[in-house]
């Protein structure tokens, strides 16, 4: 089979998926507990996708916490997004540098 | 004036994005050529799908010779979380937005994208995704195609340095708000703690990386919401 299908099949149900509730949902929600819980799902999903995997994608899993830890003071600081990016890039590579 | 700023502030917020796209696309591609995927393919998979864990499922059914209704089944369930995330972001599109923009910056919603997305105060300003999408889009879609054609030339201990800018921009979006509001700081730290537990207990670790999320988001922002609802003037923020 074409791998050209395959990467449809997989463009149309991805699609979907994102684009069917910015379509049908088109008012804002009343019911307190689903506004409570779409407020904090962002914030959750980051959370969890960030730890541990942070840990685990570098090639030192030290490197990887620390970063973690930079970043939060960073973010905590006030830095923004480009910063604390590349404050946590920083750390890893220098720390990977000298471990 | 504004219009162009906005497009403007997309670009610069996906600029990190954009490297750290680049560097976990780059390992996209090496994985995508053991498979036989040319350049082009993996191209434009890459920016059709833009979806990390999605794209690693779609890439390994490929090299597996899968039915075409499992790859749709893999990709629903790898990015079921896109949905979520779509139905949050539904609540925060003026209704005086023309509807055209929900079929072209919905094709992109990420979780960085969507992260910096909710980090905007007010409503979503189409012109600012387009900006985002701009340079995360052949972002994304280069790594690939110079993964699969230039392999291992990189430096792992690059790689490996790049690989935490996205974790940098997750963290830049969830701990601002976490430093204001105490149960979003307890949401982050049953978040962390409960993707531990997923990570490191045998059983629990056989659960893929995207079903994990799915589960954990539903179970903690419902129990959050549950317990403390947010209060109007927080949501609206």
């Amino acid at each position: 089979m074409s791998n050209y299908l395959y990467i449809l099949v997989a463009f149309l149900v991805i699609y979907a998926v994102r684009v069917l509730p910015l379509t049908l949902i088109r008012k804002p929600i009343k019911n307190r507990f689903i506004r409570s819980f779409l407020y904090y799902v962002p914030y959750v999903t980051l959370a969890v996708m960030t730890f541990p995997a942070i840990v685990r994608v570098t090639e030192q899993p030290a490197a990887g916490a620390a970063a973690l830890i930079a970043g939060i003071a960073a973010a905590w600081k006030g830095c923004k997004l480009l910063t604390v990016a590349a404050v946590c890039c920083a750390v890893v590579f220098i720390l990977e540098t000298f471990l | 004036m504004k219009a162009k700023s906005a497009f403007l502030e997309g670009v610069r917020d996906g600029i990190p994005i954009a490297l750290g796209y680049f560097a976990v696309s780059f390992s996209l591609g090496i994985a995508a050529k053991s498979i036989g995927i040319t350049a082009f393919q993996g191209a434009l998979a890459s920016f059709l799908c833009m979806a990390s864990a999605g794209q690693y499922a779609l890439f390994s059914l490929i090299g597996a010779a899968a039915s075409l209704w499992e790859v749709a089944l893999v990709t629903l369930i790898t990015n079921a979380r896109y949905f979520l995330m779509s139905c949050a972001l539904s609540q925060k599109i003026d209704p005086q937005m023309k509807n055209y923009h929900r079929f072209i910056f919905g094709a992109v919603v990420t979780d960085e994208i969507f992260g910096i997305t909710v980090a905007r105060p007010g409503y979503l300003d189409p012109r600012y995704n387009y900006g985002a999408m701009a340079v995360t889009m052949p972002g994304w879609a280069s790594g690939t195609a110079l993964g699969i054609i230039m392999g291992t030339l990189l430096p792992a201990r690059l790689v490996s340095a790049l690989s935490v800018a996205l974790f940098g921009m997750f963290i830049a979006v969830f701990i601002p708000p976490a430093k204001k509001d105490k149960v979003i700081m307890g949401c982050v730290a049953v978040s962390f703690a409960a993707s531990l537990l997923f990570d490191i207990v045998p059983f629990l670790a056989k659960i893929s990386a995207g079903t994990r999320t799915i589960l954990l988001t539903v179970v903690i922002s419902a129990a959050a919401a549950a317990l403390f609802p947010a209060k109007e003037a927080e949501i609206n923020e």
